[in-house]
């Protein structure tokens, strides 16, 4: 007999993309708020991990064609980038920089090179956490 | 950053763009594009020098590193520095040149390796010299070492070359540990790592009680750097490496890198007896337990390294007499005093030219005939001309023979060991004799094994039998550099005074400030002819007996002492090093029991006897329930549903029960942590339970059933009795930390955080500013061990070991 998933899916279906935009608010408030990189990071691995447990691997895989490992480099990269760019300015290594832009649309923003750093630690994040749980779960021995 | 700076740095970079022209230029050798750096370099460096008969004026260049911990990364030139790093990248140019024609099979060889680790050496080296911060010295001091042993193990598939290359290691590596606490204790006492405040600082720390410890600790990594007695041994086994690598680490550059830290910290230790005796008795021990163990060994490298280890002695303990004239300032005596600086000086010069040109001569016999073994060699004179007027000239400068400049450096040693015997300090008085004595036994086996180098290779008769090749004089390439060396052994040799003002002077201005900084106070005179002298009655002799003995020395050969040509001194390090892994093997099978309850057990004990120990040795044990509070009801309530669900935890045999209650422990703490108005520790709580739980569920098919272990009533009760003490350490510490921030004035931490994230970090989220601003190489650090763990998960998972497979 076939199992049929049917309200886990549709329910899943919803309810990863609710934590998918919340993961994404988390990690942008994060500076001022409670939130970022690690938090946002984790949120968005739930978000994927549900998908990935409701669904089989292979459909997923097929929708997000991502390899973990090289996105936990590009993160590493990123923030180690993020930490030399202040060498250049002559500061120490990971010296943050932020100033407040006014925007046409969206009024006064705060811009900081922590949050290119933040998105690094992100990467890092998800891609550990999935790439740990994807390699227990294809583990077929 | 300073041009300075990137002398220290421009090998480093070269280094990264050196095997991109080895594999972008296949049929040109990569050595050309290495050569024109330590020419450039060199060049460079050659206008600093006061030819005009100025006094050299240092230079100094500073960039902050980690200026709160007073580490700078401060360039220093001085006439110590200079002469080391005009060394460093005059003798490099020319090995460089010499290892082009050495090394020619290019198809074959991995170049790139090769002249990677030589740049990195060469950058470490000129940043040793260079560097006025000790930290930063230190830094480039171990880096010399690694790239030195990876030279060394560059022809790794040899046994001999891994034994070398790691035995080198390990012993300056240690050497360097020891002084690094040395480097701390001087900041204990003078208060900075910048060896120019430490030298103005010298007066007020000579009394202090960590001032012997500090010394004998710097002296420890100088003299394994400098293979002094009983650290030598490494030395002779380095001979592994290619001949370039040997000529270029063993004679010119590496081993001198401790000559060069004594000498630097002469004005700091200089004036205590402690430093006198111990520089001028390994100095003098190693020089003749160098030169009597060199006549023994039958390869001509082996006989040049145990050379090495005498000549880095006889300048140690030259070091050493010089210490003597800080106690004389009284103007007519120091040129008395000061002459054994000036030898040492001298000397430095003269073995870097003469060794070296030997090294390459040598090389060129290995090359051409395909041994090194004095047994087989032998009438070479007539078939290799080129290389034996090289080998000529080096020899009789070795030996100390007129007119090459090693007759001019022993003549000083000799006169700088009769002065100093004639002192009355430091109980020279009764002592005193046999420094001398010493120095001229030394001296005629020094002239025993020259006399041995040249009698066995040149001389006797050319027996083509003994070689696998066919036998002919070197190409000219491979002559050049040790030509020009052999060039400058003459040169320097009949006109040594062009090296005085130039660079003897400022660097002994640099070894001893203060007696050699006036103007006219000061004099160097180096003549051949010194009058009908003791000293030159001493050489004499040496030449006499010397060749007695070596003329009869086949008498000898059978003895017991010949027949041991390794030295007895690789029985101990052999055997510590078994014991050290016999041992380190008994300690990891007792720790690594391969089960996680022995190592949480590990962990924890030592933890909190940590813990407790800061308790009591800060008095810090402070428990004050007089301000408590009363606690909410829902508290209560929390509180008792967590404890109730650790209580159960160890009480549950079934998988899926234990992961459930897991979960429901690790959800409750974060409600607690949402009690207490944390709300990105619940948020990150929450998930990593909720990713926990995932894992737990997906992990479980693949683990274990519960077993119950061997019921040992011991280990149970041992386990809990630790438990609960944790528990009560936990305890304690949150009390006394509340205590101690209400009663005393510790301001606490936060504070700092709460004021500063928002102008500082532009944030009102103080957790997150910590993590990406204020302790952002934290969060760095923290994700790159997650990577390497989920690395290791895959690693794991995917790459399974066998039965009996090791990784």
């Amino acid at each position: 007999m076939k199992t049929n998933f049917l309200m886990l899916h549709t329910i899943t279906r919803i309810v990863s993309f609710i934590v998918l935009s919340f993961s994404v608010y988390l990690f942008f408030a994060g500076h001022n708020a409670p939130g970022g990189g690690f938090i946002g990071g984790l949120m968005l691995a739930t978000a994927l991990i549900l998908l990935y447990v409701s669904f089989d691997l292979d459909s997923i895989k097929k929708v997000l064609p991502f390899d973990y490992t090289v996105i936990i480099g590009i993160g590493l990269l990123l923030a180690i980038l993020t930490g030399l760019n202040s060498l250049l300015f002559g500061d120490a290594f990971l010296t943050q920089y932020f100033d407040y832009f006014q925007w046409p649309f969206f009024g006064e923003v705060e811009l900081t090179t922590a949050l290119p750093f933040d998105l690094g630690i992100l990467m890092v994040v998800v891609g550990v956490a999935l790439l740990i749980i994807l390699s227990i779960a294809e583990d077929v021995s | 950053m300073s041009t300075l700076h990137f002398v220290a740095l421009a090998p480093f970079i070269m280094a990264i763009i050196i095997p991109f022209c080895y594999f972008k230029f296949r049929n040109i050798h990569t050595g050309w594009f290495v050569l024109p750096l330590p020419l450039i370099l060199f060049i460079y460096l050659l206008t600093f020098i006061p030819f005009d008969g100025q006094l050299f004026q240092p230079v100094e260049h500073a960039v902050p590193w980690v200026p709160s911990l007073d580490i700078y990364f401060t360039v220093y030139l001085d006439g110590l520095s200079l002469l080391f790093a005009l060394l460093i990248t005059g003798i490099g140019a020319l090995v460089v040149l010499y290892s082009i024609y050495y090394i020619a099979n290019k198809n074959n060889e991995p170049l790139h390796n090769f002249y990677v680790y030589l740049l990195m050496f060469m950058g470490a080296m000129l940043g040793v010299v260079l560097s006025d911060n000790l930290i930063v010295l230190y830094v480039f001091w171990e880096l010399t070492s690694l790239a030195s042993s990876l030279l060394i193990a560059y022809w790794f598939h040899k046994e001999k070359s891994r034994y070398g290359a790691q035995k080198s290691m390990l012993i300056t590596v240690s050497g360097g540990f020891a002084m690094l606490a040395g480097f701390s204790l001087l900041y204990v006492l003078a208060g900075s790592f910048s060896i120019r405040e430490i030298v103005s600082a010298a007066d007020s720390i000579a009394g202090e009680p960590l001032f012997l410890a500090a010394m004998i600790l710097i002296l420890l990594g100088a003299f394994t750097k400098s293979a002094q007695f009983p650290f030598h041994i490494w030395l002779p086994d380095a001979m592994e490496a290619p001949t370039p690598v040997s000529a270029y680490l063993h004679s010119a550059t590496m081993v001198k890198a401790g000559i060069y830290l004594v000498a630097r910290m002469t004005p700091v230790f200089g004036t205590s007896a402690e430093w006198f005796w111990i520089l001028i008795i390994f100095g003098l021990t190693t020089l003749t337990w160098g030169s009597i163990s060199a006549i023994r060994q039958t390869d001509l490298k082996g006989i040049l390294a145990f050379s090495t280890v005498s000549q880095l002695g006889l300048i140690m303990s030259l070091l050493g007499m010089s210490s003597a004239a800080l106690h004389y300032d009284i103007v007519n005596t120091e040129t008395l005093y000061t002459t054994a600086a000036m030898a040492a000086v001298l000397h430095l010069i003269n073995h870097a030219t003469f060794k070296g040109s030997l090294f390459m001569a040598v090389g060129i016999i290995d090359h051409e005939t395909g041994t090194r073994d004095i047994r087989k060699l032998g009438g070479l004179m007539a078939i290799m001309p080129v290389t034996f007027t090289i080998s000529l000239i080096g020899l009789a400068s070795m030996a100390g023979l007129p007119p090459f400049n090693g007759f001019l450096s022993k003549e000083l040693f000799f006169t700088a060991s009769l002065n100093v015997a004639s002192l009355d300090i430091f109980n020279l008085e009764t002592l005193g004799f046999f420094i001398p004595v010493v120095a001229w036994i030394a001296s005629v086996f020094t002239f025993v094994y020259s006399m041995l180098i040249f009698t066995k290779t040149f001389t006797g008769e050319f027996k083509p039998d003994n070689y696998s090749k066919h036998v002919h004089e070197a190409p000219a390439g491979l002559l050049i550099s040790p030509i020009i060396l052999g060039v400058l052994v003459i040169v320097f040799g009949f006109f040594p005074n062009m090296l005085a003002y130039t660079i003897i002077e400022p660097t002994m201005q640099s070894i001893l400030p203060g007696l050699t900084s006036g103007d006219d106070q000061f004099y160097i005179n180096i003549y051949h002819w010194h009058g009908l002298n003791a000293e030159i009655m001493m050489t004499i002799a040496v030449i006499f007996i010397g060749a007695a003995i070596a003329l009869n020395l086949k008498k000898w050969q059978t003895s017991f002492f010949f027949a041991r040509e390794r030295d007895p001194l690789n029985y101990v390090y052999d055997g510590a090093l078994d014991q050290l892994v016999i041992r380190s093997q008994q300690i990891t099978r007792a720790q690594m029991t391969g089960r996680l309850s022995d190592y949480m057990l590990y962990m924890v004990i030592f933890i909190s006897s940590l813990g407790l120990w800061t308790f009591f040795r800060y008095d810090a044990l402070a428990i004050d329930l007089s301000g408590d509070q009363s606690i909410p009801a829902y508290m209560m309530v929390l509180t008792f549903v967590l404890l109730a669900a650790t209580l159960a935890l160890p009480f549950i045999t079934h998988r899926v029960t234990n992961i459930a209650l897991l979960g429901v422990v690790g959800f409750l703490i974060a409600a607690l942590f949402v009690v207490f108005r944390a709300p990105d520790l619940a948020l990150t709580q929450l998930l990593v339970e909720t990713v926990m739980v995932v894992l737990f569920l997906l992990a479980y098919k693949h683990l274990p059933e519960i077993k119950k272990e061997s019921k040992n009533k011991g280990s149970h009760l041992i386990k809990g009795v630790v438990a609960a003490s944790v528990g009560v350490f936990v305890i304690i510490t949150s009390l006394s930390v509340h205590a101690l921030r209400n009663d005393s004035d510790i301001t606490p931490i936060s504070d700092f955080f709460i004021e500063n994230s928002k102008s500082l970090a532009g944030g009102y989220n103080m957790v997150n500013v910590i993590l990406v601003d204020f302790r952002g190489l934290d969060t760095l650090l923290e994700v790159l061990v997650l990577a390497i763990a989920a690395l290791g998960v895959v690693t794991l998972i995917k790459h399974k070991m066998h039965g009996g497979e090791d990784v």
